[in-house]
């Protein structure tokens, strides 16, 4: 990705360079370092990554595993960049789902997104534009090593290498049987004190992946205010370090007073939605139906050191499997009208997921 | 843009004054923020720290309870609006408490960590300036449903906080702003906290999000609400205003609807 710098308030300061020991790590305004959620698209909407010191909370659909594909591209992106990982989950094995992992997409060159190299072997078409895409081509040319670049593509059909997963510091915990969320709490206080904050500069950056985190069968799904309080006392600790940590959880297992409680908690805010297959109205109404696998939308964003919300031109993307491997988040576009029918459906970004009645709210 | 030129949230909460002879407009009083998820009221916090620790009078001193952020990220945003909250802490006029780790079980009044403990913290800060002459002490609090985490959902100790904090600013004239999530409590069906709050508070500023959406010039709309004005004739009655507002990092804009130019 191109390091270009976003414009910046007169109390940033000017940095010399930004990838070259930590490839992992990208700096951003107001004094906030990013690492990559391991979508590219993602990264872009979100404007550089997660700040380090953030709390991201992914809200799921009872209907669908959407959020296991946002976890497990963040959970490789960190492997592949041998940051320490803390995984957390209901299941009685969680090291069974490192095996799951995708693994960085080998080379560019077979995105139909960018520049086409077959135009360099066989047809030269003449086109003067190609000198404006200065910077994807030197992607192409040079090979660089994979480990140095700050966001992968991940290639969902291919479990990531044994290389990255052993000899890591990779930590998986199950939060099935935990009784109270105190000794969790101290698990996680000692991973966080790998990575302090402090001025000097910063060694490496750790993730936390915590799925599902008031899903009913764990014995503490019923102390809500014991849950609300292990959140809190996750997110200050994670503020005092240099890491990230994603919670999933299913908003419909909570009241709505206390998933709202969850969702101010949050310092960037995601919710993932299913899609309804074959639902015809849709298909009308968006282009690219078929090949879309849910609804990704985006609440908030996080605010470090800056009072400024972001104003995103749109809230809600479709997930869709580029040639069913590679994760992309694109804005809704809305299908031509058919000139046959005599309704117009005005402008609107966004979509409800059941628009069974076939109006569109906007 | 001139630090002291009166905006509208200023004249809404009467804190425009040629003459700096009233004394602190907000002495005495409870200001209660409340915002929801889509829209944050931090910056109207940030507003009235800058506000209560302007330069030109030395008899200001805060008390900040954070239980949302470090101070690393407040030093930064007052930076920007241009104060400088470093040095205020040095000149012991600012001070910081970081509670985003501490937690207040009820039921632990020998505790030196709980919320009794807190308060006589703050009441010996409050005291202890209002002996040097510092007239315009105000405590502020980010964020109270944090607080109310902390103390593990013990509604009724944290109210006690409250209203202790709130005999503070009858004793000694200071100020009490407190900074809530209104939408946590709109769906309960007795929401006796957030009530209890809104009748104790004196100013209600409600950030929310524009009814229609989204929109980059326009971030939302404040709603200000002043019990008891005191106009020229001396009787008393409430004013209500509401305007749009846009957040910059050097400040905010304030604008009446429609009216942005």
């Amino acid at each position: 990705m191109a390091t270009s710098k976003p414009r910046t308030s007169s109390f940033s300061r000017n940095l010399a360079t930004v990838t070259s020991s930590t490839p992992g790590l990208k700096y951003g305004p107001n004094g906030t370092i990013f690492i990559s959620s391991g979508i590219p698209d993602l990264d872009k909407i979100l404007g550089g990554g997660f700040p380090l010191g953030s709390l991201v909370m992914v809200m799921e659909d009872a209907e669908a595993p959407h959020h296991m594909l946002l976890l497990r591209n963040f959970m490789s992106q960190g492997l592949v960049h041998k940051q320490p990982l803390l995984y957390a989950s209901p299941s009685k094995d969680p090291k069974g789902f490192l095996g799951t992992l995708p693994t960085p997409g080998s080379s560019k060159d077979d995105k139909s997104r960018d520049h086409d190299p077959e135009n360099e072997n066989g047809l030269r078409i003449a086109w003067q534009y190609k000198k404006y895409f200065g910077d994807n081509q030197h992607h192409f040319d040079s090979n660089r090593d994979v480990k140095h670049e700050y966001c992968h593509d991940f290639d969902l059909r291919k479990p990531l290498e044994k290389h990255f997963i052993s000899g890591q510091h990779i930590d998986c915990v199950s939060i099935l049987d935990s009784p109270n969320l105190a000794a969790l709490r101290d698990h996680f206080a000692t991973f966080l004190a790998q990575f302090p904050r402090n001025a000097s500069s910063i060694s490496s950056a750790g993730r936390i992946a915590i799925q599902s985190f008031c899903a009913p069968q764990c014995t503490y799904s019923n102390m809500e205010w014991d849950m609300l309080s292990f959140i809190r006392s996750l997110r200050s600790m994670v503020r005092s370090s240099n890491a990230v940590a994603v919670v999933t959880f299913p908003p419909s297992l909570l009241s709505t007073s206390f998933s709202r409680r969850w969702q101010h908690m949050a310092d960037t805010l995601l919710s993932v939605r299913a899609i309804p297959d074959e639902d015809k109205e849709m298909a009308k109404l968006l282009t690219g139906y078929q090949d879309m696998v849910g609804l990704l939308n985006v609440h908030k964003v996080a605010r470090i050191n800056t009072q400024v919300p972001v104003i995103l031109d749109a809230t809600t993307f479709s997930i869709k499997l580029q040639k069913r491997r590679f994760l992309v988040l694109e804005s809704l576009n809305q299908a031509p009208i058919d000139s046959s029918s005599g309704t117009s459906y005005g402008t609107s970004a966004s979509c409800s997921g059941s628009s069974k009645t076939g109006t569109l709210d906007f | 843009m001139d630090q002291r030129a009166p905006n509208l949230l200023d004249e809404a909460l009467g804190l425009v004054d040629e003459e700096k002879t009233k004394p602190w407009p907000l002495s005495s009083r409870v200001v209660l923020v409340e915002d929801r998820v889509e829209t944050s009221g931090a910056f109207v916090l940030h507003h009235l720290l800058k506000r209560a620790l302007s330069p030109h009078s030395s008899n200001d001193v805060v008390v900040f309870l954070a239980f949302s952020q470090p101070f690393s990220h407040y030093d930064r945003v007052l930076r920007k609006l241009g104060c400088n909250l470093t040095a205020q802490r040095e000149n012991n006029r600012f001070f910081f408490l970081d509670l985003l780790m501490s937690e207040f079980p009820d039921g632990d009044e020998g505790n030196k960590d709980g919320l009794v403990a807190l308060y006589g913290k703050i009441e010996k800060v409050v005291s202890t300036s209002f002996q040097e002459n510092k007239k315009c002490i105000t405590i502020v609090i980010d964020d109270f449903s944090l607080m109310e985490v902390a103390a593990n959902g013990a509604t009724n100790y944290v109210l006690d906080f409250l209203r202790y904090c709130h005999t503070l600013t009858l004793a000694f004239g200071c100020s009490l702003v407190v900074l809530n999530h209104e939408d946590i409590y709109s769906s309960i069906e007795r929401p006796a906290l957030i009530l209890q709050m809104e009748y104790l508070a004196d100013i209600l500023i409600k950030a929310e999000p524009l009814a229609t959406g989204l929109a980059t010039d326009v971030h939302g709309q404040l709603t200000v609400l002043n019990k008891e004005i005191r106009d020229e004739q001396g009787s008393s009655r409430n004013k209500i205003c509401n305007f749009h507002f846009r957040v910059k990092e050097n400040g905010v804009e304030y604008f009446y609807p429609g009216s942005k130019t």
